[in-house]
């Protein structure tokens, strides 16, 4: 398996659920479980939510980038945004810190990236966007089931 | 999916029913919803049936976590019921089980507060 897909959309919080059923539809042609389909929808839906919020502080007008490829069976996607970039990304990543308590954020979105996915790494300066690549090797589970 | 909502009050409990999919984008609708819900006359604690919600993500934990501090506020207890596995992982993930009681169904929860269903 080798295959890949970009999605470029706006900043709205509508494409909260188009971004994580597309990918999901992408990810379906490796045929995972349904715990994994739900662990990747949920990732994304983390990673576009904390774009939407965070990066662009809710401003409708900015778009933002997914990549996603297979390679065999791993899944690699990269989640793009060009808002407003994370200071501090080792107090952003802690479980409950949120920079928007007022929101009733959970501060829980990269915890639940760290927990859901093989490896999740983030790239972000401020005033430059923020890049969450992560992937998640599907090869145990098909072992299993040959 | 759209979110749906279904809000009941046995006694001094109010039953929340979700159906479909939670995330930042119904979030914000359904907060008002349950506020609206959670500050009539004499209701003091709060089922929360997750029975039909397909999806969660961590702004739902937001929502919940933020009803919970509304619901200790009116001295009343939260209780999640019929959580699917998935919703179940988010809820330990976040230590929301520590705060937040767990019962099978509604009727266990009911009955838990001392209301017959």
């Amino acid at each position: 398996m080798n295959n890949a897909m970009e999605l470029k959309f706006r900043s709205v919080s509508e494409n909260e659920a188009f971004a994580r059923v597309s990918v999901a539809a992408f990810v379906s042609q490796i045929d995972p479980n349904m715990d994994e389909l739900t662990e990747i929808k949920t990732v994304v839906s983390e990673a576009v939510t904390n774009a939407v919020i965070h990066g662009y502080e809710e401003d409708s007008n900015q778009y933002i980038y997914i990549t996603c490829s297979l390679t065999d069976q791993t899944l690699s996607i990269l989640i793009e945004d060009d808002g407003i970039g994370i200071d501090n990304i080792d107090l952003a990543k802690e479980p409950l810190y949120t920079s928007k308590p007022e929101l009733e954020r959970s501060g829980m979105g990269f915890t639940i990236m760290e927990n859901f996915m093989d490896k999740v790494e983030i790239s972000s300066h401020p005033g430059e966007g923020t890049k969450v690549k992560m992937t998640k090797d599907f090869q145990t589970s098909k072992t299993m089931c040959n | 999916m759209q979110l749906q909502s279904q809000f009941t009050v046995v006694e001094d409990v109010l039953i929340v029913r979700l159906d479909g999919e939670l995330d930042h984008h119904s979030a914000g609708r359904l907060k008002i919803e349950w506020q609206d819900h959670l500050h009539q006359e004499g209701i003091k604690h709060v089922i929360l049936n997750l029975d039909a919600l397909h999806f969660m993500d961590s702004s739902g934990l937001g929502v919940v976590l933020g009803r919970y501090k509304e619901v200790k506020q009116l001295g009343g207890e939260m209780i999640v019921c019929s959580v699917t596995p998935a919703v179940k992982r988010l809820f330990n993930m976040s230590g929301l089980f520590k705060i937040v009681r767990l019962e099978s169904n509604e009727d266990f929860a009911l009955s838990s507060l001392g209301v017959a269903s």
